[in-house]
């Protein structure tokens, strides 16, 4: 007799736990030749505002570790995904197609690896001493915003997440993010490999559903200090920076290529005045 | 003065300053008239005595000058940054050698005492272009491993608290970078303004590169919305922040705002007292408190409290408020009648609020707008007056007991501009830095400002910096 197999249920990822949505709502997900895969959690206006609560709650801790320690937490994300590497690729597969699904994870996996590198090195190579015409210590250096929302982009699932995901860590702050609508699976296995690598509960918190439903939610909250645009579709653009005006959130868009600008987008300069005198 | 130490008059001269009867709007490298002929009066606010007539441009007018700007922009951004620099550098030592003539022009125009509009208004925009000048051939270097790229026309709004020296934060690192720039001043102070597009003609700047067109906020408005805009630099109000974050929302303009602010200005009890009194006054009296970065909430720690207190209220005693042009003169005329009212609402709503109301003795002109230093002390954090940006020279005091609350009040507020810490404790210093939401913190002096030290606000004071490295940033694209 052959073993009947165990199913996942994909849940939402708010404060380090797995719970299902409070409107108990959930859609359909296919595969990409259409094909059912799984019911995935249609998050509500409520979750997203839990997940706000929890990021907030978790953001000063977070933002207090040192850079040393934060990029090992981020490597850490890269050991466990890589420890995951071929359950990640099928899922990829599933919900993006085979070619180039290996590509994808990998590619993740080395995202969080180069950003886990810039943790400790950002504020050194961004910031600095600035040479005031007067007798001054005058140093500007980047801090967290705090609590970021993200949009991540439909396609591709995991990359397309995790090269929003990382930079926004790096740089210390609280995310809550919305995984890509049609494809938002593999976010919560990632949720998973977040909850096993020492990334303090709700410093990472996803919420996956519709995105006509979720994304205003989160672009007109008004603890969230920035919001990362690069997954919202081009005819919601101007619904949601009319929001995010309310209490002028950031706008963050993905930059053309990773820098340490990509981290700084996710973060404040702030410069520090001191006299100098005997 | 009542006192018989009083000062004897110092005035400055204004045989320096030259002002027309009426201006033209700057457009295209020319004076102009307005297309729809409109005209209005700019005054000295501390005689209320008509100055000039002042052109308010309408829709037509700011298609002009965002045309002249935008077919000035590809050859100016083409030109070697080594060039550019040269205009720029040229600029900053004109303003220099006029740097008599735009403080007066400034102080007269503005209200301010001519000690800090010859001090620190007009030395420092010379500063800023010098500064940004240096930068224009090396930008390079100033974002490793990525080619900056200039974004086109910027649409430049800026406030009447520092007018030539807004102009300067603005439109030396536009030019810099190789933007050309449309610069709308405040309705109120456009004299300055306009002297320094006779500047910009006395160098020779390519025309086009700089348009500065008057008026009021449909003016503003107007250019912020046109499209071919690429770029908008916006000083003042919060309120008007977020409405320009609203009218760019979908484009890709760039936008850096710098908006208001409900600094804290905190004192430990291990602070020099008599160096926090002269930073405490500097930082809420310093240009009549029309500072976006004041340090309007004291916080004081509870056990020296009193000692504070009485010593502030000497200082107040001292301050000589009258005549801008007077050399002597600590405070000057309050900018407009409009702020004034302002004020006085406010100021109203405190006493209403029960927070207690200390006003220094001094009599005030008969003419102009004038508000004597005050200072509120019993306020709530709930209270208006420990909320709201005043905008004048009014201080709320708070007290404390211990560093943590210390923070937590100071971080009590929709802005995140500035801050202050007075205490002879450096890691104690260094520890409210870490944890004072604010762009700019000031530890053991305030309201210092530098071309190579960036300014810029945290949450509702607004995004993006301004000045150093930092500022350049707003003004590129990286590729």
């Amino acid at each position: 007799m052959s073993r009947i197999d165990v199913r996942k249920t994909y849940k939402l990822f708010i404060g380090g736990t797995f719970p299902r949505s409070e409107s108990g709502r959930t859609y359909e997900v296919c595969d990409v030749d259409g094909h059912p895969l799984a019911n995935a959690v249609r998050g509500s206006r409520k979750d997203v505002r839990d997940a706000v609560t929890a990021a907030r709650k978790a953001s000063a801790a977070w933002a207090a570790v040192t850079g040393y320690n934060r990029g090992q937490i981020l490597y850490r994300v890269a050991e466990i995904m890589e420890s995951r590497r071929s359950e990640l690729i099928a899922e990829v597969t599933r919900a993006d197609g085979k070619k180039g699904a290996e590509d994808q994870v990998d590619r993740a996996v080395d995202t969080w690896i180069w950003y886990a590198g810039w943790t400790d090195k950002t504020a050194q190579v961004m910031g600095g001493i600035n040479p005031v015409a007067g007798p001054y210590f005058n140093i500007t250096s980047p801090e967290p915003i705090g609590v970021v929302g993200i949009v991540a982009p439909q396609a591709p699932s995991l990359l397309g997440l995790v090269e929003r995901l990382a930079p926004a860590l790096c740089a210390g702050n609280a995310v809550v993010a919305i995984p890509s609508e049609v494809r938002p699976l593999v976010a919560i296995s990632l949720a998973e490999c977040l909850a096993t690598s020492d990334v303090p509960h709700g410093v990472v918190n996803l919420i996956t559903g519709l995105a006509g439903e979720l994304v205003p939610a989160l672009a007109s909250h008004l603890d969230v200090d920035a919001i990362d645009v690069a997954g919202v579709a081009p005819d919601a653009l101007t619904e949601v920076e009319v929001a995010a005006a309310e209490n002028l959130k950031r706008i963050v868009r993905p930059e053309p290529r990773r820098s340490p600008h990509g981290v700084t987008a996710f973060m404040e300069m702030k410069t520090v005045w001191h006299p100098k005198g005997t | 003065m009542a006192s018989s130490w009083g000062y004897s008059p110092a005035p400055e001269s204004t045989d320096t300053v030259d002002i027309r009867d009426d201006y033209g709007l700057f457009i295209g490298g020319r004076f102009v008239e307005p297309s729809g002929g409109e005209y209005v009066k700019t005054i000295n606010p501390a005689t209320e005595e008509v100055l000039a007539a002042i052109p308010v441009a309408d829709d037509d007018d700011v298609d002009r000058a965002v045309d002249a700007a935008g077919a000035a922009f590809k050859k100016w951004a083409r030109l070697p940054g080594a060039e550019r620099a040269k205009y720029i550098f040229r600029i900053a030592r004109v303003i220099q050698e006029r740097s008599r003539a735009l403080a007066v022009l400034e102080t007269m125009n503005g209200g301010k005492p001519i000690k800090e509009s010859r001090d620190l208004d007009v030395p420092l925009a010379a500063a800023h272009f010098f500064y940004h000048a240096g930068w224009a051939d090396k930008l390079e270097f100033a974002f490793p491993g990525r080619k900056a790229e200039p974004l086109g026309v910027a649409a430049q709004i800026i406030p009447w608290n520092f007018p030539l020296l807004m102009l300067a934060w603005k439109i030396a690192p536009a030019l810099a970078t190789g933007n050309t720039v449309v610069l709308k001043p405040a309705e109120t102070t456009p004299l300055t303004a306009l002297a320094f597009a006779a500047i910009c003609q006395e160098v020779g700047l390519p025309p086009g590169v700089v348009n500065i067109i008057t008026g009021a906020g449909a003016t503003g408005a107007a250019l912020v919305r046109h499209p071919d805009v690429h770029k908008i630099a916006f000083t003042g109000s919060t309120e008007v922040g977020k409405d320009i974050q609203r009218a760019v929302a979908g484009t890709s303009k760039k936008v850096t705002l710098e908006l208001g602010g409900k600094a804290a200005n905190i004192v430990f009890e291990d602070a020099p007292l008599d160096q926090a009194v002269e930073g405490i006054v500097n930082g809420i009296f310093f240009n009549q408190g029309h500072v976006c970065c004041a340090g309007s909430r004291l916080l004081v720690q509870e056990s020296i409290a009193e000692r504070l207190l009485d010593k502030l209220k000497r200082r107040l005693a001292t301050l000589k408020m009258g005549d801008p042009l007077d050399k002597n003169t600590d405070l000057g005329a309050i900018n407009s009648r409009e702020q004034l009212s302002k004020i006085k609402t406010l100021v109203g709503v405190g006493v209403d609020e029960g927070a207690e109301l200390y006003q220094a003795e001094c009599d005030l002109p008969d003419r102009g707008f004038w508000f004597p230093p005050t200072i509120f002390t019993g306020v709530s954090q709930s209270h208006r007056i420990a909320r709201e940006e005043i905008f004048g020279p009014v201080l709320s005091v708070l007290t404390f007991r211990t560093v943590e609350e210390a923070v937590q009040k100071a971080n009590n507020t929709t802005f995140g501009l500035s801050a202050g810490v007075w205490t002879e404790k450096g890691s104690r210093i260094l520890w409210m830095a870490d944890h004072l939401k604010a762009g700019v913190v000031w530890a053991n002096t305030f309201n210092r400002f530098d071309p190579a030290s960036p300014f810029g606000g945290y949450k509702e004071s607004g995004y993006g910096r301004e000045g150093g490295r930092h500022g350049l940033e707003g003004y590129v694209n990286l590729t």
